[in-house]
């Protein structure tokens, strides 16, 4: 039998909404869901037990279990079911003729390929040089504001087109932002249910698909006015979408569901990373020197441009963007839903049950990584590349067949973000450096507010 | 030295193919890599480092012969 974990929130407590009383550890992973899957390894091993209202949930951690979870089949360990909070997100009655695989697989082929690669660091470029053209030599940013407007240009520009993302400014971040903070957990019980946050997140969506209602109208408005056609060269997947037939409900649901793994993953990494340095100025210093060094000009006056080093190696930058992640993985729990009798570690897991894995718990295991809770980037050089070392460990992309397909395309933007950001300025923390922490209430975590920090246009 | 392919693992992103092409091939079929050369020489460590290293899908790794 697999242990289960301790309960250390009543789920009778007063405390606890009517509409998850007795919902086991429901209550606990909605105010507190590092500390409980860290509890679950801690009580139990590298296997152990929750319950989410009527679901058994079994967690697994350490390099053989986790081998064993990212390894199995899709018809075997089923992701499509796992996420309840995300189906009101995308959209109810949006219908996609694809699964969640080959939606992945989709992407891949066609906005992440390699070869597309230079092209998007070139947009990622031009979208943070826009971002910060307004900046003047000092002042102050607040870095999920700043890292989440950034990332949807960015995301919206290279997987949907340059022409859709000009018609976006800062209201369509606001907006996206409350739609990821509807990923309440209640969702486990009633993704529909009538609570402060669903509410929130229903209104934000209706806010995008008016929004987008309007840019497809005045797409259509313009191609009439140029004869019935977009000129071929102006043209993005919008004006794919609008010639297939869809309408504004349809195309806003793909487009959230194309932007939501690369958004709030991509913001806050962005915004921890900016945090790790200040945290540990020694590192910071080194990233500088790095990237002044990479970019000096060369004896015709030429630099390198930063959309051709993104793609290419900066090894101590990319030391501390893995420190990052390891420390803070966007995402803290990845889920299946058991479709058929799943042997692990000598158990027998049963169909129904929800299979989980934590990059959050994996990431810190102290004998894969010694000295777990510090930053140390230096655990990536060679030879001792701990990732590597590691690879059913070390999952802040999680792993196996479903790695994530952006994980080449987010490094190349976290590189290109701060080769433009910490050669034209320098940051100073503008609150205790331990008061920044992300808001785990949400499924979606992001940064909680204030995250802010002061920036100087450096002389050179 | 020995390079190690998980077909299992691969999601064809192709990229290890721009560092080592005598060593990474394509099987579009199958959309997986395909080993040319399971002990490179010496003088491409470098090159099948860096395939390894920045692997999207974590699917290669390099083994020292014994």
């Amino acid at each position: 039998m697999i242990p289960e974990v301790s309960m250390v929130l009543d789920d009778q407590d007063p405390s606890v909404p009517d509409i998850i009383r007795g919902t086991g550890h429901l209550p606990e992973m909605r105010v507190d869901p590092i500390g409980l899957f860290h509890r679950v390894r801690d009580e139990c091993g590298d296997l152990g037990r929750f319950r989410l209202a009527d679901k058994d949930v079994v967690l697994v951690s350490g390099a053989e279990a986790n081998e064993a979870f990212f390894r199995a089949p899709d018809d075997v360990l089923d992701q499509a079911a796992a996420y309840p909070f995300m189906t009101p997100i995308f959209g109810k009655g949006v219908v996609f003729d694809a699964s969640p695989e080959e939606r992945q697989q989709m992407l891949k082929n066609q906005a992440l390929r390699g070869d597309m690669m230079r092209g998007h660091a070139r947009t990622i470029e031009a979208e943070i040089r826009r971002m910060v053209a307004g900046w003047g030599d000092e002042g102050e940013i607040d870095l999920l504001d700043f890292f989440a407007e950034l990332t949807i240009y960015t995301t919206s520009s290279c997987l949907i087109g340059k022409p859709f993302r000009d018609q976006l400014d800062g209201s369509f971040a606001e907006i996206y932002h409350r739609l990821e903070r509807g990923t309440d957990a209640i969702a486990y019980v009633d993704p529909y249910a009538d609570i402060e946050s669903f509410r929130v997140r229903d209104q934000a969506r209706e806010e995008l698909v008016a929004k987008v209602q309007a840019i497809i109208a005045a797409r259509i408005a313009k191609a009439a006015s140029l004869g019935g056609e977009i000129p071929r060269e102006e043209r993005d997947l919008l004006d794919v979408l609008i010639a297939v037939g869809y309408d504004a409900e349809m195309v806003t649901g793909i487009f959230i569901s194309m932007m939501f793994a690369g958004h709030h993953t991509s913001s806050g990494t962005a915004s921890w990373a900016m945090i790790e340095l200040l945290r540990n100025p020694a590192v910071l210093a080194d990233v500088v020197a790095e990237l002044d060094a990479l970019y000096a000009p060369d004896a015709a006056g030429t630099t390198p441009e930063v959309s051709f080093q993104a793609l290419r190696s900066i090894p101590v930058l990319e030391s501390a963007l893995k420190e990052t992640l390891r420390l803070h993985p966007p995402l803290i729990v990845l889920m299946r839903v058991v479709r058929e009798e799943f042997e692990l570690l000598g158990h027998t897991i049963a169909p129904g049950t929800v299979l989980a894995a934590s990059p959050r718990v994996s990431n810190r295991i102290e004998a894969d990584f010694p000295d777990a809770e510090e930053f140390r980037p230096e655990r990536y050089v060679d030879p001792r590349q701990e990732d590597l070392q590691n690879r059913w460990t070390w999952i802040p992309f999680g792993a196996g067949k479903h790695r994530c397909v952006g994980n080449a395309f987010a490094m190349m933007q976290m590189k290109a973000i701060f080769s433009v950001l910490l050669r034209d300025f320098e940051f100073a923390a503008v609150q205790p450096l331990d008061a920044y922490h992300d808001d785990v209430t949400k499924m979606v975590i992001q940064l909680a507010q204030p995250a802010r920090v002061r920036y100087r246009r450096r002389s050179r | 030295m020995r390079v190690v392919a998980d077909t299992g693992l691969c999601q064809g992103h192709q990229l290890c193919q721009g560092e080592a092409p005598t060593v990474f091939g394509f099987d579009e079929d199958a959309d997986v890599v395909v080993l040319l050369d399971e002990h490179p020489d010496e003088s491409l460590r470098p090159d099948v480092a860096t395939a390894v290293k920045y692997c999207p899908a974590f699917a290669l790794s390099l083994e020292e012969d014994r």
